[in-house]
């Protein structure tokens, strides 16, 4: 056994076991450690809005007189401060408008040729899905796929005829879909828990190598 | 005023962002590039007082009225005002006005983020696990067919991630991974068709000023 000489180590790791005591039940441990993560993730985030983008974007430009613009876009983003002002509080309106309407208005062409166009490009079989035959008959099955689940949200028409078979085998893809999903994201939760279950063993208390 | 200056500069700022994937030229491109990283970036950057002023707000009036468990208060605004201070004077790496060392032992935002917020947060996603597992438990019942394909389909994708699943059923991993590549694929394809579809039919709607939820409330 080698124990860490490092305070910073036995400060991960006494809050590490802080998080996991909730484990056991909701205790004044857990609760500490879960107020002090909002509040270091909110300083951090100050810290980084501040010396990543205000300092590089905005205050060593103007500061070198150049691009003096910049300050009138930083008196529509101290709108924001207007909201606990309530006489004035519909002014943080402007700011929310400008990041909202520029955001859905570039979302739209980019959505259109990102989550359309290339799906349906990917999604349609041509001869060059063919290379070799697994790999046609998996793009055929992703085809009839991507139909079926499209007809089992189809709620234009009634369910009869061709429609019914057809969103059934869109439950099914749906459920294969949602299960592999829900597995992939339950590995990806273990395989945090082994980085932290390794940090405790190894890095704090040196028991494994 | 209060509603018609914000529904315009939705709808301007709206055709302005559209406007440089129709129009390929340089002037629309550079427009395109400045307005994000510059106008964006600094408009969203000052949005963080909203998120931390709230955080402030709600905590001291917790404070404030003895509101159950109000001491926890005192610890998120004194690590919140530390933290910034820090990171502020100190710079990210140590290298501001504030020393952020005290012979070896340095205390720089930096470090405070590496030894202090990633284990939290890392422990805080990793304990989602048991809570998944015994979710899992207890609503994953082979009922009927389609409920036993969720469940397969989820054993599966567990059992082919791990090393062990390899002696068991040495294709195991294969199954796994074109479970993940094939029917997954087909159907989150087929529903993000859906989902590009209402979120084009939701930006529109904003753009318009025919959906008016983001200005909260109409005085």
């Amino acid at each position: 056994m080698n124990v860490s000489t490092n305070p910073w180590i036995w400060i991960s790791a006494i809050l590490t076991l802080g998080i996991f005591s909730f484990l056991y039940k909701e205790n004044p441990f857990y609760r500490v450690c879960e107020h002090l993560f909002v509040g270091i993730s909110n300083g951090y985030s100050i810290t980084f809005v501040w010396h990543r983008i205000l300092m590089p974007t905005l205050i060593n430009p103007v500061a070198r007189g150049e691009r003096l613009w910049l300050i009138l876009v930083a008196i529509i983003g101290a709108l924001y401060f207007t909201r606990f002002i309530p006489r004035i509080s519909w002014l943080v309106r402007i700011p929310i408008a400008i990041v909202m309407g520029y955001g859905a208005g570039a979302s739209i062409p980019r959505a259109i040729d990102a989550s359309i166009i290339e799906q349906l490009k990917a999604t349609v079989i041509t001869r060059s899905t063919f290379e070799t035959i697994y790999a046609g008959l998996w793009a055929i099955i992703i085809f009839i796929g991507v139909i079926a689940t499209i007809s089992y949200f189809f709620f234009s028409r009634e369910r009869k005829g061709i429609l019914k078979p057809l969103s059934y085998l869109g439950i099914i893809f749906i459920m294969l879909g949602f299960g592999a999903s829900f597995g992939y994201t339950v590995m990806a939760r273990i395989s945090l828990l082994i980085g932290r279950l390794t940090f405790l063993l190894r890095d704090w208390l040196g028991i494994i190598k | 005023m209060k509603i018609r200056l914000p529904l315009i500069l939705v709808l301007i700022t709206g055709i302005l962002g559209a406007l440089p994937f129709i129009i390929p030229h340089k002037i629309a491109q550079d427009f395109d590039n400045e307005f994000r990283n510059s106008v964006l970036r600094i408009i969203a950057a000052f949005s963080l007082v909203l998120g931390v002023g709230s955080i402030i707000k709600h905590h001291t009036y917790k404070i404030q009225r003895r509101k159950e468990n109000w001491e926890y208060s005192w610890i998120l605004i004194v690590s919140l005002v530390i933290t910034s201070i820090i990171g502020l004077f100190g710079g990210i790496e140590g290298d501001g006005v504030l020393p952020t060392r005290i012979g070896n032992f340095s205390f720089d935002i930096q470090t405070i983020y590496m030894y202090m917020a990633i284990p939290l947060g890392a422990t805080m996603f990793a304990m989602l696990s048991f809570f998944m597992a015994s979710a899992a438990y207890r609503a994953f019942r082979a009922r009927n067919f389609e409920a036993t394909l969720l469940l397969i389909a989820a054993f599966v994708m567990m059992l082919g991630s791990v090393p062990l699943s390899t002696y068991i059923l040495p294709r195991l991993p294969d199954f796994a991974e074109w479970i993940l590549t094939v029917p997954n694929t087909a159907a989150k394809r087929g529903m993000g068709f859906g989902i590009a579809l209402g979120s084009l039919a939701t930006s529109l709607k904003i753009i318009l000023g025919i959906e008016r939820g983001w200005l909260g409330g109409t005085k």
